[in-house]
């Protein structure tokens, strides 16, 4: 065997070569990007508040800064050192409020965004990445996406094993309820009104990420007559629809709406359906719309199917505090929480 | 256009804008039950209609129309007094700095998740607390024109505080702020209720009386300055009653409606081809078909969906071909 110049080169260059090439792997993001990511992921920049909570339940460590500081009230419920971590600013969405050196400063190994995928996301993904050098990684923060957004995130962690867990969590929560859901004929699933606002006059469209877990449990929106984002209603609008159940973040109108005579007329108030969202650390129907949703999904299920739904909140709430917060809430805790405090 | 009857016109517009205002709505309310109800509630009698509607007429429909009218007839009667004041055809009541004013205050109330009547008081109380500041700055510099420097000290403290609202949008909430101070920003009496009747109407009520009695003196500072006062009219005085009339009837409007703006503008000029250019007539005119055109563009604004379109939209939407065609109509005879 004669050993010439091209061999010894072609050797050399292997050896050099393959180690990276085996280690770089690339990750197809909900944009249908491949994009190569580093051997070591350890630092991440959330690029909005859906992605810090996804990021936070699943590897605080990672988490370099949350959009806004966690207000002290959150902090409670947030463990693992989460309120020591900096405000960095929000990178998407409407307006952005970090600098692009700033960012580079943090030196991020990856840009995490969780939200809607569509042209000016993707646009602006790929206009960071190109910009930065750092690969960005959007997920779709589709409720139902909830466990794809963990499984994915595991792959770009290379800790897909407990990525599973989480995506498990997602599965068997989503699965089970709707499973019982699927059961009621239509003509038995309750109107909803979701109030927003002091007065309670502004609620989410149909097809709107705001309303997304009530329209999953199949409850009648009675918004829905037309598509978009949030909108400002009129209370006459309101008792034209008469909803049969009032479900509200606003504690200040799930205060004043029992009691006042414009709002006296709906059956909802008459009958008492009125349900204040738990919201601590983070809000249990929207606001912001990430996997903090999950346990509000069992709580959505209990105030619009009672019935179906008999189990008792508090050990769950433990359980996915304890998982996904990383700290365990005291009785006394999770009675605040579920009653809505604000 | 006869001008002896202008005035009529601008109260039958009022009257239309009332009736319409009253019958139409997302809730049903039939025009027997409604009238049946005025009936039953003028002469004291129970009235045989269903609770629901009753509460839609006085509680929900009720307030919200008298607050379009307030707000409107407030808008108009304080744009006419400033396009006599400034002598200068292009002033809205927002000139000095009341709308950008109670907007910051406002913006500011969403920002800290105040209540309601909280948001309105700081609303009200920025507007005043501008146009007050406008007002020392430009006289502190004693000019040779006074209100000159009044216009341009409004323009420039109106551009700080607009700088003060994008600082608040940029830095609110996306998923709950934001949207409300937009829609805020647009203007809206969505959530008018009874409570907010009383604010808005001592305040409306007393700076258009103030108007109103000022209206004869309104004629001689169309005037210059020097000209004025060869008269016997003591025109400082004048120009901070007029101001401050103005201010108090805007800040109040613009704390419970949001921004609305071309009412102010526009509206006088149309009051101006029905009754002429004696702030006698025109101040009353301006407040009429101000009350009427506004309760005509909430009608809209509350019917044309089931969600609630913004009232800055549909005034520039209906109000700009109206004028357009107005213009062409009687620009011959426009002074």
């Amino acid at each position: 065997m004669t050993i010439d110049r091209r061999t010894v080169l072609t050797g050399l260059s292997t050896a050099l070569l393959l180690p990276r090439l085996a280690r770089a792997a690339t990750v197809t993001d909900a944009t249908g990007r491949a994009i190569a990511i580093p051997d070591q992921v350890e630092r991440i920049f959330a690029a909005g508040p859906p992605a810090s909570i996804l990021l936070y339940t699943f590897a605080p460590e990672f988490l370099l800064g949350w959009t806004r500081s966690p207000e002290p009230a959150q902090c409670e419920f947030l463990g693992l050192g989460a309120c020591d971590k900096p405000e960095v600013g929000r990178l998407t969405g409407r307006g952005n409020t970090t600098n692009l050196e700033v960012l580079l400063k943090l030196k991020p190994d990856l840009i995490l965004d969780v939200g809607t995928v569509n042209d000016t996301y993707i646009s602006l993904a790929t206009r960071v990445q190109d910009e930065t050098g750092i690969p960005y990684v959007l997920l779709d923060g589709r409720f139902d996406a909830t466990a794809l957004a963990y499984r994915q995130l595991g792959e770009l962690t290379h800790r897909q094993g407990q990525a599973e867990d989480f995506a498990r969590y997602a599965d068997t929560t989503i699965t089970t309820i709707k499973g019982r859901i699927d059961k009621i004929p239509d003509t038995q699933k309750p109107s909803v009104y979701y109030a927003r606002g002091p007065r309670g006059l502004e609620t989410g469209l149909s097809g709107s990420i705001n309303v997304e877990t009530i329209e999953f449990l199949g409850a009648r929106n009675v918004a829905a007559e037309r598509r978009g984002g949030m909108a400002t209603v009129s209370v006459e609008q309101v008792l034209a629809w008469n909803p049969d159940v009032i479900i509200t973040i606003e504690p200040a109108f799930a205060a004043s709406v029992r009691t006042d005579p414009v709002w006296a007329p709906i059956k909802a108030v008459q009958t008492g359906r009125i349900h204040l969202s738990p919201r601590l650390p983070f809000g249990w129907v929207d606001f912001p719309p990430s996997v903090n949703r999950l346990i509000g999904l069992w709580w959505l299920a209990k105030v619009l199917y009672p019935d179906l739904f008999p189990e008792d909140l508090r050990p769950m709430t433990r359980d996915f505090y304890r998982q996904f917060y990383h700290m365990t809430p005291t009785d006394a805790q999770i009675d605040a929480v579920l009653a809505g405090s604000p | 256009m006869g001008r002896s009857y202008g005035l009529l016109i601008a109260f039958a517009v009022l009257i239309a804008g009332l009736l319409l205002a009253f019958t139409v709505g997302r809730y049903p309310v039939s025009l027997g039950d409604l009238l049946h109800l005025v009936i039953a509630k003028l002469t004291g009698r129970s009235p045989d209609v269903p609770a629901a509607v009753q509460n839609v007429i006085w509680l929900v429909r009720g307030p919200r129309v008298l607050a379009a009218a307030l707000v409107g007839a407030a808008l108009a009667v304080a744009g006419t007094a400033f396009q006599g004041l400034f002598r200068n055809p292009l002033v809205s009541p927002d000139l000095l700095g009341a709308s950008s004013g109670a907007a910051l205050g406002a913006v500011l109330g969403i920002y800290f998740s105040l209540g309601v009547l909280e948001i309105e008081a700081l609303a009200f109380a920025g507007g005043l607390v501008a146009v007050g500041a406008v007002y020392l700055i430009g006289s502190a510099m004693s000019p040779r024109d006074p209100v000159l420097v009044l216009v341009l000290t409004g323009v420039v403290i109106g551009a700080l505080l607009g700088a003060g609202v994008g600082l608040l949008k940029y830095m609110a909430d996306p998923y709950n702020q934001l949207p409300a101070m937009t829609f805020w920003l647009l203007g809206s009496l969505a959530a008018t209720n009874v409570t907010d009747l009383v604010p808005l109407f001592g305040p409306v009520a007393l700076g258009t009386l103030v108007l109103l009695a000022l209206r004869w003196r309104m004629n001689v500072m169309a005037l210059p300055d020097e000209e004025a006062r060869a008269l016997g009219v003591p025109t400082t005085a004048l120009r901070i009653a007029i101001v401050a009339a103005a201010t108090l009837v805007t800040s109040a409007s613009v704390a419970t409606a949001g921004i609305v703006g071309w009412v102010g503008l526009v509206v006088p000029h149309i009051a101006r081809t029905l009754v002429g250019p004696d702030f006698a007539r025109l101040i009353p005119a301006a407040a009429l078909l101000g009350g009427g055109f506004l309760l005509l563009i909430d009608t809209l604004a509350r019917t044309m969906t089931a969600t609630e379109i913004p009232l800055g939209i549909l005034t520039a939407l209906v109000g700009t071909p109206f004028f357009i065609w107005l213009l062409a109509s009687v620009s011959k005879t426009w002074a």
